[in-house]
This record gives C-alpha cells, structure tokens and sequence, in this order.
C-alpha cells in the first residue's frame, strides 16, 4: 500500500509555549566531561536573525552509537537520547549541551542532523553539521563530495576559540545553508534560482 | 517579489491582492499539473502570498542526500516522557474551559501504511475565542485560565491517537489588511526515521476562511490540502458530552529497508 503523506505547514509564530520545554536543549549536562556547546545564530534572506526558530538535533553518541532510550522530555541526567530542542532566543541565536558524536561506520565522517522549523518556514528544513576535526573523513564523506566546493563550507561547524561548535544557518543569502532532501519525502520549493 | 512590502505590521495589502496572488499561483500549478508536471504533495517553501516566507524560504533547490544511519532512526519516547493525562487539555485546570469540547482522533500511518506505534504526538492551539496563551499573541481577545492549548500524547500499537480539547476560533493575522487565520490545531509528529518529522496543521470541516488564508493555500493541490482537513465523526460524539473529529496523519515513506523494520518490533 503507498499512501499520500500530509502536507506539513507552517510551526507559525506561537509555538513558545508548546514545543520547548526545560532541558529540551541539554542532551548532556555541562558537567559531562564530553561536554560541547553546539551553537549558532539563524538568518533570513536580509541577513537579519530570526527571532522565531525553533531548532531540533539528533546524533549518535560519542561512540557513534545511536540511543534508542526514550527520556528526551524528562531527562535523567544519566542516559543519552541523541535528541535535543531549542527555540532560537530574541537574536535568533541558539544554544545545544551535546558531546561530539561519533562515526556510524567507515567513510561516514561525523554529523549532527540539525532541523529547523519557523514562522515563514512552510516545511522542516534538514541539515547537517559537519564537526571539523577529521580532514580525512570529511574528504571521503558521500553527502559532502555530492556538494558544491562554494557551499560545502555552510556544512562544517566551525571550532571557536573557546572550544564551542559554531553552526549558523542562513535561511538565504550568499551563504544560504546547503539543505538537504531525502528520498520518499517530498518537498517542494516553489520557484528557486 | 523584491518589491513586495514585507514588514509583518504593514497589513497594507487587501484581502483581494491577496486572493488575485494566490490564484496565479494555483492557476499556473493546475497548468502545469494538467501538462505532465509532478503533483504537488506538500505546501511549498517559497510561496509570496505568505509574506513571512519572503524572506525565510530557500532559494536554491534541496540537496538530495542519502539517508545514512541516524536519518534513518527517530529518538524513542515513552511514559517516562508523556503522561496519559496530557491528552486532555480540558483537565489541566482547576476549571472547565469555556467552549465546544470536542475529541481529535485518527491514527499515524507511515507512507507503506504501516501504523506508527509508541510514538510523540504534540499538538497546540488557540482558545475558543482565537488566542494563544503566548506572550506574544496580543490579539484582543480574551485568555481562558482554564485553558493552556498544549497537549501530547503516544500513539497506540495501530497508530492511533486522541486529544480531548476545546474547538479553537479562528484568529486575525498581520499578513495583510483583514487577515484572518482558518480554524487550526497545530500538531507536531515523529515516525520511525526522522526524515518523516512533520509539523504541520489540521483544520475543520467547511472552514469559510479556506479561500482566504495563504498559509493553507500554500498547498497549491486541491486534493493535498483536503488532506489536512477533518472529518466530523459522530461515532467519536459522546452523548450529552463531546462532538468527535476524525484525522489521519500519514507520515513520509521509510527510508528503512523491510528488513531494519522488522528488527524494531
């Protein structure tokens, strides 16, 4: 049986008081001592943030290991769940507590999915944050070698000076994020470039 | 495009330039549709009569990627994560919540029809009277303190889900002059691969504000926007208590292999 998938809409203005909630963007606790901040800001079309963003992560462990524990809504301070959401902040900023993950398998160099949801975003948009560390993994990588070498860099989170992973996402622009569509799941643009 | 003023607060465009933008839109989508072009399944992305899309949808074309391991899991959720009582949103309160109690029922199917069992069902919404009860909803209507608008719940081992709640009003918007919102229960679901996660909108039957409102005709296909539509049920109505909608939700195909599939249960 092949059924038709619901279209999706907009997560509109209002979903402050519905989706995040407490602890929803600390999948480990700063205490961990794999601890890393994974944070960005998010751009519209004019390179202003956006204040109305609502981001969603989900990665391996460590390991590479995929958690299949629930206990992302009300965690326990103990076990992984791989998953993690953040609304952006009034200067569209947001702010993950993650360790870096893990390759799930040879010439698979390490990411974190990013999904982003807004007021003005019709459908999910999915992405990838690249960490940077392997030069050689990331050389290999199928995703990143099917991408453009003028975009490839809107995949890779940058190290900041103070060890944090940096991941902006720009909605539009000259650095429009590279993201991404798979099969059996349609999306559909409109006119594009 | 560029011209287009896109300040939220404008609201200087009429209802009738906005009505003139959409059926351009469609008249050309039911051109091509009928000449061979793909059906359009989804809202799109880039859709102007909804001004805040402007400036936010993506204007080069998707990626395609190949969903590679954690594409193809979705996080696990259980009772440690969502009580049953989430699921009525009459009883959060010490209070009955004014309005038209209704239940929303249906099932979460995968694009194969598999049922998608044990997963996060959230939802949200407005009062019975069009307001949000978030700070920044300053539409001049009253809040209800026996009423939050937010619920969730796990899907039964077939997919199905219920929320007990109040029918929500529609609301005004500043898309443009007069702008007013349809009917809508937000819901947000996961299935058994991420790429399947959805946000989107279920509405309610006979809507008059369908034509009107750019956000539901971002959907450009007659058939999929009657697909976020409910049915009213009245096997789902309980005497002198509730009336009974009816809403299936069918999730993106997997992307998993029959094999993987199997391995979860």
């Amino acid at each position: 049986m092949k059924l038709t998938p619901t279209p999706a809409q907009t997560v509109g203005p209002f979903f402050g008081f519905a989706l995040p909630y407490p602890g929803g963007e600390a999948l480990v606790d700063r205490s961990h001592p794999g601890a890393v901040r994974l944070h960005g800001t998010v751009y519209d079309g004019d390179g202003v943030p956006v204040p109305d963003a609502l981001l969603e992560i989900w990665q391996p462990d460590e390991h590479g290991a995929i958690s299949r524990q629930p206990g992302s809504l009300h965690r326990d301070g103990y076990t992984f769940t791989g998953w993690g959401r953040a609304a952006v902040d009034g200067v569209g900023h947001y702010s993950f507590t993650t360790v870096e993950p893990g390759s799930t398998g040879a010439g698979v160099a390490p990411y974190v999915l990013v999904t982003i949801f807004a007021r003005g975003l019709m459908d999910r948009l999915f992405t990838r944050a690249y960490l940077p560390a392997d030069a050689a993994a990331l050389e290999q990588d199928a995703l990143l070698s099917s991408v453009s070498e003028d975009r490839r860099h809107t995949l890779m989170a940058a190290r900041e000076s103070d060890g944090s992973l940096r991941f902006d996402i720009h909605l539009q622009g000259a650095d429009e994020t590279v993201f991404l569509t798979y099969p059996n799941t349609p999306q559909f643009t409109g006119p594009v470039e | 495009m560029a011209e287009k003023n896109t300040d939220p607060d404008a609201a200087a465009v009429s209802q009738a330039e906005i009505d003139a933008e959409i059926a351009a839109i469609h008249g050309e989508y039911r051109a091509q549709r009928d000449a061979g072009a793909q059906v359009e399944t989804n809202a799109r992305l880039n859709f102007p009569p909804y001004r805040s899309s402007l400036l936010r949808h993506p204007t080069k074309s998707l990626h395609h990627a190949d969903p590679e391991d954690i594409e193809l899991y979705s996080p696990a959720f259980g009772h440690r994560d969502v009580s049953p009582l989430e699921a009525d949103l009459t009883i959060a309160h010490n209070g009955e919540p004014i309005g038209e109690r209704i239940i929303v029922t249906g099932r979460v199917l995968d694009g194969e029809g598999r049922a998608v069992a044990g997963q996060l069902v959230e939802m949200w919404q407005a009062n019975a009277a069009g307001r949000y009860m978030h700070k920044r909803d300053q539409h001049p209507a009253p809040l209800d303190p026996n009423f939050t608008g937010v619920g969730r719940t796990l899907t039964g081992p077939h997919g199905e889900y219920s929320f007990t709640t109040i029918k929500p009003a529609p609301y005004p918007w500043k898309n443009h002059h007069n702008a007013w919102r349809s009917a809508h229960i937000h819901f947000s679901l996961f299935g058994t691969d991420f790429t399947q996660r959805i946000v989107t909108q279920m509405y309610f039957p006979g809507d008059p504000i369908f034509d009107l409102d750019p956000i539901y005709q971002s959907i450009t296909d007659q058939a999929a926007r009657d697909r976020l539509v409910a049915t009213y049920d009245h096997s789902v109505s309980q005497h002198e208590w509730n009336t009974g909608y009816r809403w299936d939700i069918v999730l993106s195909g997997s992307n998993r292999t029959w094999a993987e599939q199997e391995e979860e249960h």
